[in-house]
């Protein structure tokens, strides 16, 4: 056996490196809180019907954020949950987005009837910026699909991206890498087909890896020890490409540093944006997974 | 779809319905369920909570201008200023021609000389005759560094399968003379027209590669760019799609298009912007440039680039880099 020598403290005992905020660019809203109609097997934030963590913001409750978005530069807003349209003020929340910026909903696609389509055809029309929905779907067909989403979903799902597309708008479908078969050159074909199916001539396809948390902790396991982020992991300490680098999140309880921490308290901030400017340490092993995988949210 | 037992049915029904019930009075903080109160004690007491005038020192000194070095150069009274020449020296040619004949005193390039079209290395001694102050694009700046890829920004394989093949085929054709010429451009210029001090970069000022789009590029946040930069106007490229926005305080943004190719709108012309001085605003106009698109599209073929860039010459619509366009300027987009 050959004896090393250390040249550096263990890797267990370095600091996690910090992002800085570049700029603002995103800003999201967890607009239904943690509450879903469905229960993903797989989601990061175990949202459900009884998932109380996070509740709805109101249209009022987010104004103030809007405005001090606007005031720093914010480019863009993002709405999730759990599910937006559960949200009763959700349609009034994107009109008044859409005065000051592109707009992005990330929906499980069961609510979207024909007739609330053809509002939010009206409101993507009336603005001068974009409006995207994205629909989450977990597999091309029903064998795939139902066992993460639930029962029945997969058709409930095709019947909403179909009402999107009747009303003139095209959604971008977002597909986790729940199956690897999902994110395959097989795999984004069949997806491609089955819109072309619906009669979608320019499909919009995202693939998002999973992350290792929540209920999906449960389901394909947690974390390993090892999937921590370290200081040297990133080129000259460049942090720019995670999206926590130009980003943060809303919910009913302050502001968190993005999207993916929201059911962890030391994720939160501050309580207006104006708090949350600081550099924010990279420690939970969500950020591995957005590092190694390159992963931005955002569309 | 394979058969179920009823033991199986109900089963399955009872874990379904025991995870829609789950979190019945309690949080999720992480993989742990907790108090809901618990959970709301805990987050009350993170994060910081500054006072009302610390919140505005902060929002204050997130605006303020970042040091910038660059020399302005001017003053003008009217400038051309384009981007993305894709190497179509036939819009090249014709739009030197057309910023002389309108009064152009300068002539601003924003960058991305390659790509796209035929024959890169004829796009350099029109640059030099026409005194083109050129900026770099990241075309440029992957060319001069030797790198495998245009760094264009895209995500789409498809997308991605095009750019490679015409970053190759510029990359092949063009000299080692050229790539040091490009490696030593600027990555921004300032220029003063009247009164005005204008910005001029590829993509965005905080990066080369960042799309501006009209549906994606809100009032709120080029007026925090302006003023980061302390400029009254900025004008940059790297999309191939052109807009201006006039801004609330009286700043200009402009996308000034590409000449390389046409601008998605079924038209086969090009575009490019020319500014001049006005006694209360700046005047910008984006003008629409007609060439000679068939002698384009003709050595295109001879040059054996791809049909789908050929046809978008021709017809005027994109067949290729459609995955980058935001919802409303796909809705508009043929493809």
């Amino acid at each position: 056996m050959v004896e090393t020598t250390r040249s550096s403290p263990p890797a267990e005992n370095l600091a996690a490196p910090v992002v800085e905020l570049g700029s603002l660019d995103t800003l999201w809203f967890q607009v239904a809180g943690t509450v879903c109609n469905l229960a993903c097997t797989h989601c990061f934030v175990s949202s459900s019907p009884t998932n109380h963590t996070h509740e709805n913001l109101s249209l009022a409750e987010i104004v103030p954020y809007l405005e001090e978005g606007s005031r720093l530069g914010v480019r863009e807003y993002y709405f999730t949950g759990g599910e937006p349209f559960l949200n009763p003020e959700m349609e009034a929340i994107l009109a008044k987005t859409l005065e000051l910026g592109p707009a992005t909903v990330l929906t499980n696609g069961l609510l979207l009837d024909p007739v609330r389509c053809e509002r939010l055809a009206a409101l993507a029309a009336a603005s001068d910026y974009s409006l995207d929905l994205r629909v989450s779907m977990d597999g091309y067909d029903a064998e795939s699909n139902d066992p993460i989403r639930g029962e029945g979903t997969f058709e409930r799902i095709l019947a909403g991206i179909g009402n999107l597309h009747r009303a003139g708008l095209n959604p971008v479908i977002t597909v986790t890498e729940v199956h690897d078969a999902n994110a395959s050159r097989e795999g984004r074909v069949r997806f491609f087909r089955l819109l072309t199916e619906l009669g979608i001539d320019k499909p919009r396809l995202k693939i998002l890896p999973i992350f290792r948390m929540g209920a999906e902790a449960e389901r394909g396991g947690a974390y390993e020890s090892w999937q921590r982020l370290r200081q040297g992991d990133a080129p000259a300490g460049d942090w720019s490409h995670l999206q926590c680098s130009a980003c943060r999140m809303v919910t009913d309880q302050g502001v968190w540093v993005c999207p993916i921490l929201v059911n962890e308290p030391e994720g939160k901030m501050g309580e207006s944006l104006a708090d949350t400017l600081e550099p924010y340490p990279l420690e939970h092993p969500a950020c591995w997974t957005c590092h190694v995988y390159g992963v931005s949210c955002r569309t | 779809m394979p058969s179920r037992s009823p033991k199986d049915q109900r089963d399955r029904q009872r874990r379904e319905s025991s995870k829609l019930t789950a979190h019945r009075g309690l949080a999720t903080w992480g993989e742990k369920l907790v108090p809901l109160a618990e959970f709301r004690r805990a987050t009350a007491a993170a994060g910081r909570a500054l006072s009302a005038s610390e919140r505005e020192l902060e929002v204050a000194s997130w605006r303020e201008p970042r040091p910038d070095p660059t020399p302005v150069e001017g003053p003008f009274s009217r400038v051309a200023v384009f981007g993305g020449v894709y190497n179509n020296h036939y819009a090249l040619a014709a739009l030197l021609d057309d910023a002389r004949a309108r009064g152009a005193e300068a002539i601003y390039c924003l960058g991305d000389l390659g790509g796209f079209g035929p024959s890169p290395e004829k796009v350099w001694p029109l640059l030099e005759r026409g005194s083109v102050r050129t900026i770099q694009g990241n075309y440029e700046e992957s060319l001069a560094a030797g790198l495998e890829d245009c760094n264009c920004g895209y995500t789409d394989p498809r997308d991605n399968h095009f750019a490679e093949l015409s970053y190759g085929y510029t990359a092949r054709n063009c000299s080692p003379q050229f790539k040091l010429w490009m490696g030593e451009l600027p990555k921004r210029r300032r220029i003063r027209v009247g009164e005005r001090e204008l910005l001029l970069v590829h993509g965005s000022p905080r990066r080369i590669n960042e799309f501006l789009f009209h549906s994606t590029s809100p009032v709120p946040f080029l007026e925090v760019l302006l003023a980061q930069e302390r400029a009254d106007g900025l004008l940059c490229t790297h999309t191939g799609l052109p807009w201006h926005r006039r801004l609330e305080s009286g700043g200009d943004v402009i996308n000034v298009g590409v000449i390389g190719r046409p601008a998605n709108d079924g038209r086969a012309e090009v575009c490019y912007c020319l500014v001049d001085d006005r006694e209360d605003e700046l005047g910008v106009e984006l003008v629409g440039l007609g060439y000679d698109h068939h002698a384009l599209a003709e050595e295109m073929r001879r040059e054996a680039l791809p049909n789908e860039f050929i046809e978008t010459v021709l017809s005027g619509w994109w067949t290729t880099c459609l995955e980058i366009l935001p919802a409303k300027e796909r809705a508009a987009s043929r493809f």
